[in-house]
């Protein structure tokens, strides 16, 4: 079996708050391969974007592993983390927010390229950087602009040039076209194929937007509380999602279809808190199907069929029962 | 005018004059809106929308904004002729306004309580109880316990906010309901639901309709009816059906291409090149021109005429004066 670029083992991260533990990631694990995307869905604070971070150790894990490339992210010094970074980028979803405003285009891609120490004198650096400006589709008279100059868009494209400065293997992209028109987006998400299948880079692509989950994934996990209540290849997924909240989940996406949005599965309640959740399927006070094991023991993630992980009583019951 | 249209905007245009610059963010805009039906105005970043919702309540903010030439006919009623004391009549009464973020449309210092008693005693009662009283029950209708009436905003989530907006906007039987991206900050499962609520509340009291929104799988959820605008002009307009199935317009057309399709998901996406163009610098001809493919000479140095395709459905793209003109778009029965 292919070696998988990047391993997460039981990653965990808790926040302490006034009010006890905030559980943000709680045991979350997955592998992906080399030049695949696995994206991450879920809603605001289900711990999607902790995720992301706590990979590149942007956020400390509280435990877990982080394989990537034969080393544990996790173990590693500052300085060795420093070099590992250079194969490991993010990608942010605000680009009004990620870029330096008293950074031109130039300067801001150019600190990547230094950093690589490959390219020795300022010509050099400067080909480099309208090299990287010309594969994000950034026109050359933009060099010496300011981010306040530039559309979302264009914004967007920097952050993407200034990850690839560097070279890296993995880009982790944390909403990167959720700030953006749908006509910008279209062309982002082209982008970062196009990036992809050139240059062979991993994509973790964090989004809540699942038309676009579905568009650019192999692989979707799908997180609730912290946790993974499911993860599959992205067909399997789609056609035949079987968690309670991923069905009601992709049942609340609407579709711009006329007569589409007929039947759906509208969940009551909200989320509840991530404060010292109590025992059992986080999900359970708002799922149509609980029964009376959910809130008394967790369910674990178990393989239904061939790659598909489902965290549920309802698929585990059987077995539980005989056992 | 027939008497079943609540709301006629006639040739509207709207400027912001910045530093010497005209933002010509609404221009000539013509739009009528059925009594008991929801229209969705569509469109991207700066087409204008929120702009066209705020002229409706004449509240569009001068300086810098100023409504150069149209009027709006609110049942009969120029909105733009009226003094002050008509126009509170009809802001909160006649109209009510939900915006997109319930974060800052509440006043985080009254109970919600307060909040929603607060238009009813203007426009409806000077009793302070049969206010509260009415503000439970709009609670009630809402979705949200009478019990935590006494709370204030920063006790709710972010959909319960949007709820507590909902009644406010409904306390008055308003006849028109304007709706900015009402739930645009929403996670999808909360979207539902509060769409959920707007749909049934719509047919309850058959509030009429103006729902703002960039997410085209909302309109299709919502809508009865379809416009949609491009740098401050309605580019194509017709049924929900006519729009969705049969787009006539080619940016229409390049919106449905970008979004990316949940049956055909490794399709390649076809988003419009280009950028929408600068407000302050629009072309001579159509506005859409530099981006369209299928621009001919004429496009950029003319101005499109409408062209009507049944009743309800218009377009306004001069291409279709040629006879056999159709875009690549697959029409959907």
């Amino acid at each position: 079996m292919e070696q998988p670029i990047l391993a997460v083992r039981n990653l965990r991260k808790y926040f302490k708050t006034p009010h006890g533990l905030l559980h943000a990631v709680d045991d979350i694990s997955f592998t992906i391969n080399r030049g695949k995307t696995l994206g991450i869905v879920g809603e605001s604070g289900c711990g999607k974007s902790t995720t992301g971070r706590c990979i590149l150790r942007l956020i400390e894990p509280t435990t877990g592993e982080i394989w990537f490339d034969g080393e544990d992210v996790a173990q590693l010094n500052p300085r060795q983390l420093r070099a590992k970074r250079l194969d490991m980028q993010i990608i942010f979803q605000d680009p009004f927010s990620s870029l330096n405003p008293r950074n031109t285009v130039m300067q801001t891609i150019a600190e990547g390229v230094r950093i690589q120490k490959a390219y020795r004198t300022e010509t050099e650096i400067q080909k480099r950087v309208l090299e990287l400006m010309d594969i994000v589709g950034l026109a050359e008279r933009l060099y010496n602009s300011y981010p306040h100059e530039l559309d979302g868009g264009r914004r967007q494209r920097i952050g993407i040039a200034r990850a690839l400065a560097v070279n890296p293997k993995i880009i982790i992209c944390d909403e990167p076209v959720s700030a953006l028109d749908v006509s910008i987006q279209a062309q982002i998400l082209n982008l970062l194929k196009d990036l992809q299948t050139e240059l062979g880079l991993t994509y973790v692509f964090i989004t809540h937007n699942l038309a676009v989950v579905n568009h650019i994934s192999d692989e979707v996990l799908v997180m609730y509380l912290g946790q993974n209540v499911e993860q599959a290849p992205t067909e399997e997924l789609f056609n035949n999602p079987k968690h309670p909240y991923t069905q009601s989940l992709f049942s609340a996406i609407p579709i711009p279809k006329v007569g589409a949005n007929k039947e759906r599965i509208i969940i009551q309640g909200e989320v509840s808190s991530p404060i010292n959740p109590p025992v059992g399927c986080r999900f359970a006070p708002r799922c149509p199907y609980r029964m009376e094991i959910c809130t008394r023991q967790d369910p674990a993630l178990t393989e239904v069929t061939s790659g598909h992980l489902v965290a549920c009583h309802l698929y585990t019951r059987e077995e539980s029962s005989e056992a | 005018m027939p008497n079943d249209i609540i709301l006629s905007i006639k040739n509207l245009t709207v400027h912001y004059e910045v530093e010497g610059e005209v933002v010509e963010a609404v221009n000539n805009l013509t739009l009528d809106l059925k009594e008991g039906k929801v229209l969705g105005l569509v469109g991207e970043t700066g087409a204008g929308k929120t702009t066209t919702a705020l002229s409706i309540l004449n509240l569009i903010p001068s300086p810098p904004g100023k409504i150069k030439s149209g009027e709006i006919l609110l049942n009969g009623k120029n909105v733009l002729a009226m003094d002050i004391a008509e126009l509170e009549q009809v802001r909160g009464k006649d109209v009510a306004m939900i915006f997109q973020d319930p974060m800052t449309s509440l006043n985080p210092v009254l109970t919600v309580a307060d909040q929603i008693m607060e238009s009813i005693l203007i426009h409806e009662t000077s009793s302070k109880e049969e206010a509260r009283k009415r503000a439970l029950e709009m609670l009630q209708t809402v979705g949200i316990s009478p019990e935590r009436a006494d709370e204030y905003p920063h006790q709710f989530s972010g959909g319960m906010k949007q709820r507590v907006v909902i009644a406010i906007a409904l306390a008055c039987n308003s006849t028109l309901l304007l709706a900015d991206e009402p739930t645009t900050a929403l996670d999808v499962t909360i979207q539902a639901q509060v769409l959920d609520l707007m749909i049934k509340l719509k047919e309850q009291f058959s509030t009429s309709m103006i729902f703002i929104t960039h997410d085209l799988g909302v309109v299709a959820q919502v809508c009865d009816e379809v416009a949609v605008m491009y740098a401050g002009r309605i580019v194509e307009r017709g049924t929900l059906e006519e729009v969705f199935n049969h787009a006539k317009h080619p940016y229409t057309e390049g919106l449905f291409n970008s979004l990316p399709s949940i049956e055909d998901r490794t399709a390649r996406l076809r988003p419009i090149p280009g950028l929408m163009p600068d407000p302050t610098k629009l072309p001579e001809g159509c506005s859409f021109a530099p981006r369209c493919s299928y621009a001919v000479a004429a496009c950029s140095t003319t101005r499109q005429t409408e062209i009507g395709f049944s009743e309800s459905h218009f377009a306004l793209c001069s291409r279709y004066t040629e006879k056999d003109f159709a875009l690549d778009r697959k029409e959907l029965d």
